[in-house]
């Protein structure tokens, strides 16, 4: 008997006289859906995995060897190329680890701006999340939606840094520029129609049948599985643990801004989706807080410590010391405490963390970039068997993986 | 004489060092001061020996022998509530003290605690896997036995997880060149060609920044120029200056370089 809510293939006529009928699928690493580049190894009993094999590494750069040759700034924009759907979180979380290890304290307009990107990002991220996976189930109208509110807002991060896809928007100690004068605005304008259209996502896929049956009770990760398997972000929090770093471990502002954790104990890919779209909603709310406490900052924008940061252009253009300062900061690179440290960060992925020890040089002795999409892809493994081809596809879309991220 | 450059880090050093510069330390506070993270260290005090503990920028660092490494996350699994293994790799001392330090980052969502365990063991030596506490470990070993070549015992797929099956050489190691080694140059020309096109096709460039000389396919040489893709190894051929095509072009005058006057002179 077939069930309604599986695509559970229904031979009606044919009959399978061999008892083992395991065939071997190379799902990717061209596949579409597959993200980027991930090759999966599916040992199927007909259209049954049995076994899965995630194969990664095609898109490893070996950042981490990059960035024990590199000086601490030089490693900025190669952050960008982790997760490059949200880059300004991953900039975000290598200058506060560093910020960590020296000890700075960032000025307050900084942190607010730092706020803001990060929470763009978010939405960014989330954004591009559902136009993909939605595309990949075939809700092609939701992906024309939702990358259009997407381009409005590489458009807003274009005007403050220049570029739209790797921002390399945060410096170490604080960041670059000040807002430009539209950005408010534009931003404010964006968050106010921003209900209006997750309302006509959420119409189009929240009970569509199609959309139901393709993600209520597919990819159901146990609580138990998925702290085993290191997940955090949404796949964690999907499982029923409410674990957030932005509010357990609060970093920057966080801990002043008022958001709620959305949770779901059901661990499917509706619970997934419907968090994400929370979660929209949710950094909506952080933004508007974030807007406001913009006026009231000083127009500082990065720390002083002349030992580790660049002294302000007017300083350097104009005072002797602060140029010799800036020369060989440029030059020769800071030179951070002999010491280790491993900073967490919400990044929309899930935990992102750097791991850098140091050894007082002007390169990092060793650097671990922690990727979230790196274990949410290795649940693959425990996750795909007993489940159906087309099931892969949108247990792909809702795991969130991003193939610059794993690889690294 | 050549300059002389360690063969057991080759990872690029800086170009100047004060050498009466001493680098400041990050603070490493005594672990007493926190109560949680202090009733766990007593905890693992009273099994395992504890080589050092200290809590540096919120997080306690415990140092243990590497056999004890399976034990005590064991124990700080299922007494002490930590529930995730976020992070576990391994950092390369092998130029200084022949050893490779095992680190694991653990976190306690319940304390809203992260504690570092570490160990350090030899080059030959290898290690308990700890896939069967936490499966994220399955990963995280393989990418450590990949990048390192630490080896993990009772792993259930000690295989290489980033790089190629058949790599040789372990990247993240000192030793490891960040341009990739030998075997890399020709990894991909034997792999696509056959080692019997090596002649032809010759090492993969891995090194972006390279600029050779006599490449007159890829690079212009400003004042000195040849036609494309003329061999200048045996100095370069005399190029005369050809300010058309000898044809001449299509309603355009024929230009004589005899009959022209070249200004030499600008005060003429």
């Amino acid at each position: 008997m077939q069930q309604s809510n599986r695509l559970r293939p229904f031979f009606e006529n044919i009959t399978f006289d061999r008892v083992d009928n395991e065939m071997i699928l190379n799902f990717g690493p061209q596949h579409p859906s597959a993200h980027g580049q991930l090759r999966l190894m599916l040992h199927m009993q007909q259209e049954q995995i049995t076994k899965a094999h995630p194969d990664i590494g095609y898109l490893h750069r070996g950042m981490e060897k990059m960035a024990e040759n590199m000086i601490y700034n030089e490693f900025m924009p190669t952050t960008d190329r982790m997760d490059y759907i949200a880059s300004s979180s991953n900039n975000y979380g290598f200058a506060l680890a560093v910020e960590r290890l020296i000890g700075l304290e960032v000025p307050r307009r900084a942190k607010v701006i730092r706020m803001m990107l990060l929470e763009t990002n978010r939405l960014m991220s989330h954004l591009f999340w559902l136009a993909t996976t939605a595309l990949d189930i075939g809700a092609m109208t939701v992906f024309l939606f939702a990358f259009r509110e997407r381009e409005y807002l590489m458009d807003l991060i274009e005007d403050y840094c220049g570029a739209r896809l790797t921002h390399s928007a945060v410096r170490i100690g604080g960041v670059p520029l000040d807002l430009p004068d539209n950005f408010i605005g534009d931003l404010r304008k964006f968050l106010d129609k921003l209900p209006e259209n997750i309302k006509d996502y959420e119409d189009l896929l929240d009970t569509n049948r199609i959309w139901l049956m393709r993600m209520e009770n597919v990819g159901v990760i146990s609580k138990e599985m998925a702290l085993s398997w290191g997940c955090s972000g949404v796949m964690l929090r999907a499982s029923g643990v409410e674990w957030d770093i932005r509010k357990e471990e609060p970093y920057e502002l966080y801990d002043e801004v008022e958001f709620n954790v959305p949770v779901s104990d059901k661990g499917d890919n509706y619970a997934r989706y419907k968090l994400y779209m929370a979660e929209m909603k949710e950094s909506a709310k952080i933004l508007y807080q974030v807007l406001d406490m913009y006026s009231e900052t000083e127009p500082a924008l990065m720390a002083h410590a002349p030992q580790y940061i660049s002294a302000p252009k007017l300083d350097i253009m104009t005072q002797n010391y602060s140029l010799m300062q800036h020369f060989v900061l440029v030059t020769q690179g800071m030179r951070p405490p002999v010491g280790e440290v491993y900073i967490p960060t919400e990044s929309p992925k899930g935990e992102l963390g750097y791991y850098i020890n140091s050894q007082g040089g002007a390169y990092p002795y060793r650097l671990k970039l922690r990727a979230p999409s790196f274990w949410h892809t290795g649940i693959l493994t425990d996750l795909l068997p007993g489940h159906y081809i087309p099931d892969v596809v949108s247990i792909i879309g809702t795991t969130n993986i991003v193939f610059g991220e794993v690889d690294r | 004489m050549r300059a002389y450059t360690p063969k057991d880090n080759v990872q690029k050093k800086p170009y100047y060092t004060d050498r009466y510069w001493v680098a400041p330390q990050v603070a490493k506070h005594d672990v007493s001061s926190d109560d949680v993270f202090a009733h766990d260290l007593d905890a693992i005090k009273a099994k395992f020996e504890v080589l050092d503990a200290y809590i540096q920028v919120d997080q306690m660092v415990v140092i243990i022998n590497a056999h004890d490494n399976f034990a005590v996350i064991e124990m700080l699994k299922n007494e002490r509530e930590y529930n995730q293994l976020s992070e576990m790799s391994a950092i390369d001392w092998l130029a200084t003290e022949g050893k490779f330090e095992i680190f694991y980052q653990m976190l306690s969502m319940s304390k809203r605690k992260r504690l570092r365990i570490k160990c350090k063991i030899d080059e030959k030596e290898s290690l308990q896997s700890v896939e069967k506490l936490f499966r994220s470990a399955d990963w995280s070993e393989r990418e450590m036995y990949d990048m390192f070549g630490v080896i993990v015992n009772n792993h259930p797929f000690m295989k290489r997880i980033l790089m190629p099956d058949d790599w040789e050489g372990f990247p993240l190691r000192k030793t490891y060149p960040l341009q990739g080694d030998e075997f890399a140059a020709w990894y991909e020309v034997d792999k696509i060609f056959g080692k019997e096109a090596r002649e032809i096709i010759g090492p993969e460039n891995r090194d972006p920044a390279r600029i050779d000389r006599y490449d007159t396919e890829r690079f212009s040489r400003l004042g000195h120029e040849v036609p494309r893709g003329t061999d200048i190894t045996n100095g370069e051929p005399d190029t005369p200056l050809v300010y058309q095509e000898p044809e001449g072009v299509f309603l355009i005058e024929k230009f004589d370089a005899e009959q022209s006057v070249v200004i030499s002179d600008r005060h003429r």
